[in-house]
């Protein structure tokens, strides 16, 4: 073509506002996780390098630039020190990982043949076993919890349903026990196993395991070399739903568990509230927060593999 | 029935009978005369009429309540941004820690959460004097944070199941981005919006450690109160709020999943 | 299906067209495309395309699943940019220019009609965003619909149509836009047999008559036959061909067409002799089957040294099948049984293995009426084809 001038511009209208609507709705929910999730993390960690004093806020500034300063930065170890000095954090630390880790296997026990069973129903019951998952879900986690504190006190319908059946003379020691956080974290915790170990299930083809069979597979051999490692996935991102925010809990420790029940979100919440220890509450959750990177790594990578 | 569906059903009896007897056995009770945990002493309401004249927990149900509305509406509003963030608006600088900013709060410790909360309020409020107290206004915005996260989880699914090709349609017919969004994106991904800000108002209703952590003297929210109550031990009239608000939860959501259910049918007979 | 009463319809009369406007070297293009790139990632879509198409053509690009032909139509709607080259339609530069701002319209392979809408919602919403006024939309979208025979169900929603209303109500909605450019995604992939043969009429006269220019993209080489003025067959992110449905059925460029566009016979053959044709720009061929040794007689594009190694391919319906021997010149003849055959009513297929082991696939018309084939299994036959038939492929 010889024409000089070229194909003409186009007439743009109005690209300013579109750009301003995509940056809006990217940039605003981002502004708010950086601001109210990501920086508050840096401030723990800020505050865990800090002295405690008793004031207002009660730790020292990590900056000082005032006359009497005697360099302007104010940095302790002193908190992450004391962690490894005390045998309260070991102990908390690794009771916290223990339990987590022990209530996750037992969710998983349970969970799994449930998942199965609901992914291998019909569509109608399967859609009934579904929102029985979901329901307890919904309803507030504390009452749940509250709800053991009756069955399994001194006083309480297990201990009368035994001693009613002649079982036992002296009600049992249930409540406040290690026991009963194992119970209170696998009952409140396990349709958070369930629900991704169905969606993997349910997306599994039935074929595979026939296959399986018609070549020979035992029934135990079909689950091991089909079924359990195409669940994988789910079995992950289950875990980690489960073991993760256990590893912090709160609530069932304080509640269901004993004395010697320590874990570290309750260690944490009484450094806080009960002492009054802000720099060290911090250096606890700043440790706690590096023992949870990979766990959550996992997580992150498993939820990206579903996309 | 052979020996492995068997073992599959049991599990299923078992496992349901461990998730809901607790409950019912709460429910129960929450009718019992006696104030003994153990002791049947017949039929009453009077713990319910206990609860009425407790004006402790009436006031604390009111601003969970408020708490809750607001930070959902809020949350839903943000949620369904990041969702449409992450889903709909192709590369930009950032997106993976945008990614990893959602799906963090669905997974970290309530102890983390309240705790860097508290200090970044305490921190904002030294710097620029904002927060002047620390109550419901603290708290909300705690609950905003990690509730959006929720939404946008179940925005971001329903978005990912749409065919893309409807938003396609609406920009060549002339539509510009945000007219796309709203003409198009809302209203089809609505009933995930709704599911969301139902799931962030029940969140923000149950929460105790990131609200303890994030209120100040004088606010306290309905799990804050049940749990100094019930941190001595068993009291019958929390067994009948414990009753109310599951029998509330439960009603709510049966009849909100039978019309998405009565919904989905009408949508499919055509 | 369509309303042939298109005058009520306020498109723009459409101009005279020449008939191959691509053959005349002062016609203008309406849509050209200039060394068109697309990468993802590592990953090469579109590589350095170049095309013109003219105002009214019927224009289809035709490949295989990731070929590169849903990117290079996503690429002119404006869904994705590329990331070289230039895309001018109408003189316009498109370049930076986002989908809701291009004159082009689409109708989607899935239809994306809009669910919440009703059918007559769907169809205004293009005028909407223009912000036409109301009763002049109420007046286009009554004509549209009744253009696409669908004033009857203007206030269903898309749950209640059926698959061939749906995509009626996908075209309409593109249509009411007037647009400069339709582009069609498979637009017939989504529809029954019988509904497509049907649809497929229709929409060849939607687009005679509305003189709007059509860009298909197609991995069904019937539905490119059919439609189209010039079919484009796309691998591998470039086109291999482009040309009318006819040059590109009757003379293949390479292998690939030849297989894709189609079905063929193909014979590996050596090149006994090459000389040009008098008069002509054309080479006459004689080559040596490497299986048989027959002769061949054929004629090339390009001259070939002798003892270079070429294809020769025959279309299955260009050859006859009879018990007796054919008689006649220029005939290629091989002998062989049927070792199967297909009967479709108005043909047959049969393929023969022929003496030299290979199978020759053959079309036969069903001239005569009778209830007993003349052809079974096990027959003994010839086969035979002129040799103009002969398609030499060097790739």
């Amino acid at each position: 073509m010889n024409d000089v001038s070229g194909p003409k511009k186009p007439r743009y209208s109005q690209l300013l506002g579109d750009k301003l609507w995509r940056n809006f709705v990217i940039g605003l929910p981002y502004f708010w996780l950086f601001l109210f999730f990501l920086v508050p993390f840096g401030i723990v960690f800020k505050i865990s390098l800090a002295d405690p004093i008793v004031a207002q806020p009660p730790f020292t500034a990590l900056f000082d630039f005032g006359a009497n300063a005697k360099s302007w930065l104010h940095a302790t170890f002193d908190n992450y020190l004391f962690l490894t000095e005390d045998n309260l954090y070991w102990i908390s630390y690794f009771n916290s990982i223990k339990i987590a880790g022990i209530s996750t296997l037992l969710c998983l026990l349970l969970g799994y043949p449930m998942a199965y069973g609901i992914a291998r129903s019909t569509p109608t019951v399967r859609n009934v076993l579904l929102m029985l998952v979901i329901l307890p879900f919904w309803t507030s986690f504390l009452l749940r919890v509250y709800a053991w504190m009756g069955l399994l006190g001194k006083n309480g319908m297990v201990n009368g349903l035994l001693s009613y059946l002649g079982l036992i003379d002296a009600p049992l020691e249930m409540l406040y026990t290690n026991g009963a956080v194992y119970l209170g974290i696998v009952y409140t915790y396990i349709p958070f196993m369930i629900l991704p170990l169905y969606a993997t299930l349910e997306k599994m083809d039935l074929d595979l395991q026939d296959a399986a069979a018609d070549l020979g597979a035992k029934p135990w051999q079909v689950f091991v070399d089909t079924t359990l490692p195409l669940s994988m996935p789910g079995i992950i991102a289950g875990s980690m739903l489960v073991f993760i925010p256990a590893l912090g809990e709160f609530v069932i420790p304080t509640l269901l568990g004993g004395i010697d029940s320590l874990m570290i979100g309750r260690t944490l919440y009484d450094e806080f509230f009960v002492n009054r220890d802000w720099p060290l509450a911090s250096a606890v959750a700043t440790v706690l927060l590096i023992i949870l990177v990979i766990p959550i790594m996992l997580f992150q990578r498993s939820q990206q593999e579903k996309e | 029935m052979n020996r492995s569906s068997r073992f599959v059903f049991s599990a299923l009896c078992f496992g349901f009978a461990f998730l809901y007897l607790p409950i019912l056995v709460l429910i129960l009770f929450s009718f019992n005369d006696s104030s003994l945990a153990t002791v049947w002493g017949g039929f009453s309401l009077r713990w319910y009429s206990a609860l009425l004249n407790n004006e402790q927990i009436i006031d604390a149900a009111l601003l969970s309540l408020k708490i809750a509305a607001v930070s959902a509406t809020f949350a839903t509003i943000l949620g369904t941004m990041a969702g449409l963030a992450l889903t709909q608006m192709g590369r930009y600088r950032g997106r993976l820690i945008f990614t990893g900013l959602i799906a963090a709060p669905l997974v970290m410790p309530e102890v983390i959460t309240g705790l860097s909360l508290l200090l970044m309020f305490v921190s904002l409020q030294e710097l620029i004097g904002w927060p002047v107290s620390r109550g419901a206004s603290t708290i909300t915005i705690a609950h905003i944070t990690f509730s959006m996260a929720y939404v946008a989880v179940i925005v971001q699914s329903r978005l990912g199941s749409m065919d893309q090709s409807m938003e396609e349609a609406a920009m060549d017919l002339g539509g510009r981005p945000m007219q796309v969004a709203f003409d198009i994106t809302l209203p089809l991904i609505a009933p995930s919006m709704l599911s969301g800000w139902l799931l962030a108002f029940t969140l923000s209703l149950d929460d105790l450690v990131i609200a303890s952590f994030t209120s100040g003297a004088g606010a306290s929210t309905l799990p804050m109160v049940i749990f100094s109550k019930i941190k001595l031990g068993v009291t019958p009239d929390i067994n009948a709020l414990a009753t109310l608000i599951i029998g509330t939860v439960s009603i709510g959501i049966l009849l909100a999943s039978w019309v998405i259910f009565k919904q989905n049918k009408r949508h499919k007979e055509g | 299906m369509i309303n042939k009463n298109i005058s009520q319809a306020k498109q723009p009369a459409s101009p005279y067209v020449a008939e191959t406007p691509w053959l005349d070297p002062k016609a203008k293009p309406f849509i050209q495309i200039k060394g068109l790139s697309k990468q993802f990632d590592d990953f090469t879509a579109v590589n350095n395309i170049s095309l013109d198409i003219y105002k009214g053509e019927l224009f289809t690009i035709l490949g295989g699943s990731g070929c590169g032909k849903s990117t290079l139509l996503r690429m002119l709607a404006g869904f994705e940019m590329p990331s070289a080259g230039q895309i001018i339609i109408d003189d316009v530069d498109m370049s930076g220019v986002p989908a809701y701002d291009r004159p082009i319209n689409m109708m989607f392979q899935s239809y994306a009609v809009f669910p919440h809408m009703t059918v007559a919602q769907n169809v205004a919403y293009g005028l909407k965003k223009e912000r036409v006024a109301k009763l002049e939309i109420t007046r286009r979208v009554s004509e549209m619909l009744e253009l696409v025979q669908l004033s009857d169900l203007a206030k269903r929603k898309p749950q209640q149509l059926s698959g061939g209303e749906r995509q009626r109500v996908a075209l309409a909605r593109a249509l009411i836009k007037q647009p400069k450019v339709l582009l069609l995604d498979e637009p017939l992939a989504a529809l029954d047999k019988k509904l497509r043969e049907q649809t497929q009429f229709e929409l060849m006269n939607l687009q005679y008559q509305l003189g709007i220019t059509f860009v298909v993209v197609t991995h069904d080489q019937e539905e490119a036959m059919t439609l189209s003025t010039r079919v484009a067959v796309m691998d591998q992110g470039q086109f291999v061909q482009t040309g009318t449905p006819t040059q590109v059925y009757e003379s293949p460029k390479n292998r690939f067409v030849a297989d894709f566009f189609g079905t063929i016979n193909l014979f590996d053959a050596t090149v006994i002799s090459c000389q040009p044709n008098e008069g002509t720009a054309s080479y006459d061929i004689k080559a040596k089957l490497d299986k048989t040794g027959t002769m061949v007689k054929a004629v090339g594009e390009s001259l070939l040294s002798p003892a270079s190694t070429i294809t020769i391919g025959v279309r299955p319906e260009k050859i006859g099948i009879s018990h007796e021997r054919p008689e006649g010149d220029n005939l290629t003849i091989a002998k062989g049984v049927v070792e199967d055959l297909a009967y479709y009513g108005n043909r047959s297929i049969y393929r023969v293995r022929s003496e030299s082991g290979r199978v020759i696939q053959v079309s036969a018309q069903n001239y005569q009426r009778s209830e007993q084939l003349s052809l079974e299994w096990d027959d003994q036959v010839y086969l035979s084809w002129d040799s103009s038939c002969n398609v030499v492929l060097t790739e």
